[in-house]
């Protein structure tokens, strides 16, 4: 919702708040530049002094006018001949033209109305409304990324064009916020919408009728100094009913010209004031360096509309375009899809336009969007989820199931879930499981039973196409082609061999990093941006369906480095083990964004085996922080498969490990990682009680031993693997 | 395009009860190059006493701004019921402003002077910029303003 707040406004009005910015930052040099230029007054000079020495140069002086800036001003009439100058207060002369700045005077007309008159000032208001939303929802976006308002300036990650964003937005919103509020307020205070007019006093019918009293004798002038002043206007000359206007900080009054007297006196009302001051915020008349500062936070926002440009097509990049696409409350089918990568948004876009073709009128969306009291006309919904980890909902889906919970089925709705797993996974769409059970649970009609599509099988997703055609009594052909991500070709640079005398051949091979352009770089696609612990998918030749494999290294490594153990009659790892520098493979980079170690300075348990080790290698050669990093790693043979054996020294004696523990299963007495983390269960423990994350990658039944034994060994302090999790403060990388 | 030409009939302004006799007169107001935004200006009519009578026109829509227009302002104590429909534009620099309207025969050669108070944004207020005798010889015969009117004729 906050998102659609800020999206929508964000590129509707982006050429609108651009010229207001652009234009607002030029004219906020302005007043700065007429403080600098502008001789000011002496303190204690009064307004008798200042007028006196202004007529004694200029006799048919009319009116003297001070601007916020201190700019003093005086308008005669010479012999007919209108006259006006910038004065210099010390000397009452002339020293400069009063006409206005023309260039300021055309960026004033463009910021305020693009010279559209009255229309265009509302447009512009609109703008300014716009700008008020977006700082407001992007604020509200920017504290539920970084985790809350008190950790605001908390480091960002992400691809560079979203991190530029929130950079330059947690800055300039205050100053935009400010901006376009007080741009608002302007606006209303021009349409007369405000109760802020001039109160001047009634004019003063009786008068002395003298004229010609001397303006150093009259005691308001006298008293009042000429910072306070804003506007003195003089008599009409020869009219001895005619009076002195004066304006200043406090209120406006007449004067008489025969004895001086303060005939009429009115102070601004509060409403006078406060436009005033806004006026003041707005402009940085009068407040000269707060204007510059508005002018530079404006600077921010055609920045952030390229890089929230971009970062609206880089959202949209994930997802196949569907062509067609109906609104929700008008739609016969909903489509809604759990999709952690992307992936199966190219199956709801085959099957959107195979119900399409064959005359349904169908809505697709993201599972997180589940709202059946807006499907007024829909007859059934079809649920396409991924799984995410063990289990959980992906990432389009959020929510979902709390969703489905809290809403009421309705009868004539009919819904359909299909899963999209991998069966050597244990939680085989088990995130699609729980849907299909909550939805039999709160007793939703079941259109299809569930069915699930393994490893992406386009024949398992036309087999299911098959049987809702059925059930519509249409005939749906699903032919689905699923497009992989941008394919690199990587060429391998070295590889270290280990472990052939334990049976388990096994290489660490590192890649060069494949060129990227800057626009990838922006964008943060691909090979541009990764870290140790994402995945790359290996497309080995003879195939089309990828192998992924974690990263050992990050994008600074400058390298890509992977750790393969060669299994016998596998397809991928026997090709990527045969490889010689020079070869190339092709690739692609999927992230993982849920097996980082995080910002964070608490203490990092790192635990895995085998060839698990990879991304936990690449943890600690990343640790230029120096958190503190706890490694237990279990291998068979420390003479045949300690991975990354050679580097470990290095890294401890550079402070990047804090503490290693090796665990040898093939000897005397086999020891596995568990029993490592058994014998230093205290310190274990001791590292979870004050904040420790523990991240564990390897085989599954590494991962299940290292649950059993963390549960034994966390009991005695109150900690379960499954608490820890649930925080966040458990992780798995398991295949 | 250097002239902006608001022609309006007007048939309210300024007719006395009685004294029914009116006669359509134009009133063309051409400004100078002042290198400013758009002026306002208050047309209006003061007795042979130089008492308020009444107003013409006003170019400019903004009360707010009214009280820049400093003689009209204190005459009418700001009281923009005084130019209810008959208010347009502000004319810009270098324009020109022609409106015609039925002005009362008895206004002429009896004393009463039209005058024009003018003021633009960030520039001087030029009160009474023009001030003429209604007259039936004044007809046609240009007269320049102060600060911002190049010429003014009524015919």
């Amino acid at each position: 919702m906050i998102r659609a707040l800020h999206r929508w406004p964000g590129l509707l009005a982006l050429a609108l708040v651009t010229v207001l910015s652009l234009s607002g930052a030029a004219l906020s040099v302005f007043p700065a530049a007429e403080r600098i230029a502008t001789p000011q007054a002496e303190a204690e000079l009064t307004v008798a002094a200042l007028a006196n020495r202004i007529q004694a140069v200029y006799p048919g002086l009319e009116q003297i006018r001070r601007s916020p800036s201190g700019r003093i001003t005086a308008y005669w009439f010479d012999q007919g001949a209108p006259g006006a100058a910038v004065i210099d207060p010390a000397t009452g002369q002339g020293i400069g033209s009063a006409d206005p700045n023309q260039v300021e005077r055309w960026l004033t007309n463009l910021h305020r109305s693009l010279f559209l008159g009255d229309g265009g000032r509302i447009a512009m208001a609109m703008g300014a409304a716009a700008m008020l939303v977006l700082s407001l929802s992007g604020a509200a976006l920017v504290a539920r990324r970084t985790g809350g308002w008190r950790q605001w300036f908390k480091p960002l990650r992400g691809p560079l064009a979203s991190r530029v964003h929130v950079e330059i937005a947690r800055i300039a919103v205050v100053g935009l916020v400010l901006s376009s509020t007080t741009a608002l307020w302007m606006t209303a205070s021009t349409f007369d919408l405000l109760p802020d007019g001039g109160t001047q006093p009634a004019v003063p019918t009786i008068v002395s009728g003298e004229t010609g009293f001397s303006l150093d004798q009259m005691p308001t002038l006298q008293q009042l100094p000429v910072t306070e002043l804003r506007e003195l206007s003089f008599p009409y000359p020869g009219d001895a009913t005619d009076v002195f206007t004066l304006k200043t900080d406090q209120g406006s009054g007449y004067l008489d010209q025969g004895d001086g007297a303060l005939l009429a006196w009115a102070e601004l009302t509060g409403w006078e004031r406060a436009s005033e001051t806004i006026y003041m915020l707005h402009t940085g008349q009068g407040a000269a360096t707060l204007g510059v500062v508005l002018g530079i936070t404006a600077l921010g926002m055609p920045a952030m509309g390229a890089t929230g440009l971009l970062v609206w097509l880089g959202g949209r990049r994930g997802r196949p375009r569907i062509r067609g696409n109906q609104p929700a409350g008008r739609a016969e089918t909903i489509l809604l899809v759990g999709s952690e990568g992307g992936s199966t948004w190219g199956f709801a876009a085959t099957l959107h336009a195979a119900l399409t073709e064959a005359g349904q009128s169908v809505h697709v969306g993201p599972m997180s969007s589940f709202a059946p009291e807006r499907y007024t006309q829909a007859r059934r919904i079809l649920l396409l989820a991924a799984t995410y980890g063990d289990g959980a909902a992906p990432a389009s889906a959020k929510r979902f199931v709390d969703r489905l919970n809290t809403s009421d089925p309705v009868p004539d709705i009919g819904l359909a879930v299909l899963g999209f797993g991998d069966r050597s996974f244990p939680a085989y769409c088990a995130f699609a499981r729980t849907v299909a059970q909550t939805a039999r649970r709160k007793g939703w009609p079941e259109l299809l039973p569930l069915d699930t599509i393994n490893r992406q099988s386009p024949q398992d997703f036309a087999r299911w196409g098959r049987a809702l055609g059925e059930v519509l009594g249409i005939a749906l052909d699903l032919s689905h082609q699923p497009v992989l991500p941008a394919i690199d070709r990587l060429t391998l640079v070295s590889r270290r061999d280990y472990g052939s005398e334990v049976q388990a051949p096994t290489a660490i091979l590192r890649f060069a990093l494949p060129h990227t352009s800057l626009w990838q770089r922006l964008r943060g696609v691909g090979f541009a941006r990764f870290q140790a612990g994402d995945l790359i998918g290996i497309l080995p030749e003879g195939t089309a369906v990828p192998r992924l494999y974690s990263l050992a290294s990050g994008r600074r490594d400058g390298f890509i480095e992977i750790v393969v153990k060669r299994h016998p009659g596998g397809l991928c790892s026997g090709q990527l083990t045969a490889l010689e520098p020079g070869d190339k493979v092709s690739a692609f980079l999927r992230r993982n964004p849920s097996f980082r170690p995080g910002r964070r300075r608490a203490p990092l348990i790192l635990i895995g085996a085998g060839t698990g080790i990879g991304p936990l290698a690449g943890f600690v050669r990343g640790n230029a922080r120096r958190r503190p990093l706890h490694l237990f790693f279990g291998m068979r043979h420390p003479d045949s498969d300690y991975f990354y054996g050679e580097e470990m020294p290095g890294w401890q004696g550079e402070g990047r490990l804090t503490r290693l523990v090796t665990a040898v299963s093939r000897g005397a007495r086999p020891h596995y990682v568990q029993d490592a983390l058994r014998g230093e269960a205290v310190q274990v423990a001791e590292l979870v009680r004050n904040g420790a994350r523990i991240m564990v990658c390897g085989g599954r039944d590494m991962a299940a031993g290292v649950a059993e034994a963390l549960a034994e060994i966390l009991a005695p302090a109150g900690f379960t693997p499954a608490a820890l999790k649930a925080e966040g403060r458990y992780v798995e990388d398991v295949y | 395009m250097k002239s902006l030409l608001a022609t309006l009939a007007l048939t309210t302004a300024l007719t006395f009860p009685g004294l029914a006799m009116a006669r359509p007169v134009t009133l063309t107001t051409t400004l100078n190059s002042y290198g400013g935004d758009g002026a306002y200006l208050a047309l209006y009519v003061t007795d042979a006493s130089g008492a308020y009578v009444g107003s013409l026109w006003m170019a400019g829509g903004k009360s707010k701004y009214y009280e820049h227009l400093s003689d009209w302002y204190r005459a009418t104590g700001g009281d923009a019921g005084q130019v209810n429909g008959i208010t347009g534009a502000s004319v810009g620099a270098g324009r020109t402003l022609e409106i015609t309207l039925d002005l009362a025969d008895a206004l002429f050669d009896a004393g009463y002077t039209l005058h024009i108070d003018a003021a633009a944004e960030d520039m001087r207020d030029s009160p009474n910029e023009v001030a003429v005798p209604l007259t039936n010889g004044g007809t046609g015969s240009p007269v320049a303003g102060r600060r911002y009117i190049a010429s003014f004729t009524y015919n």
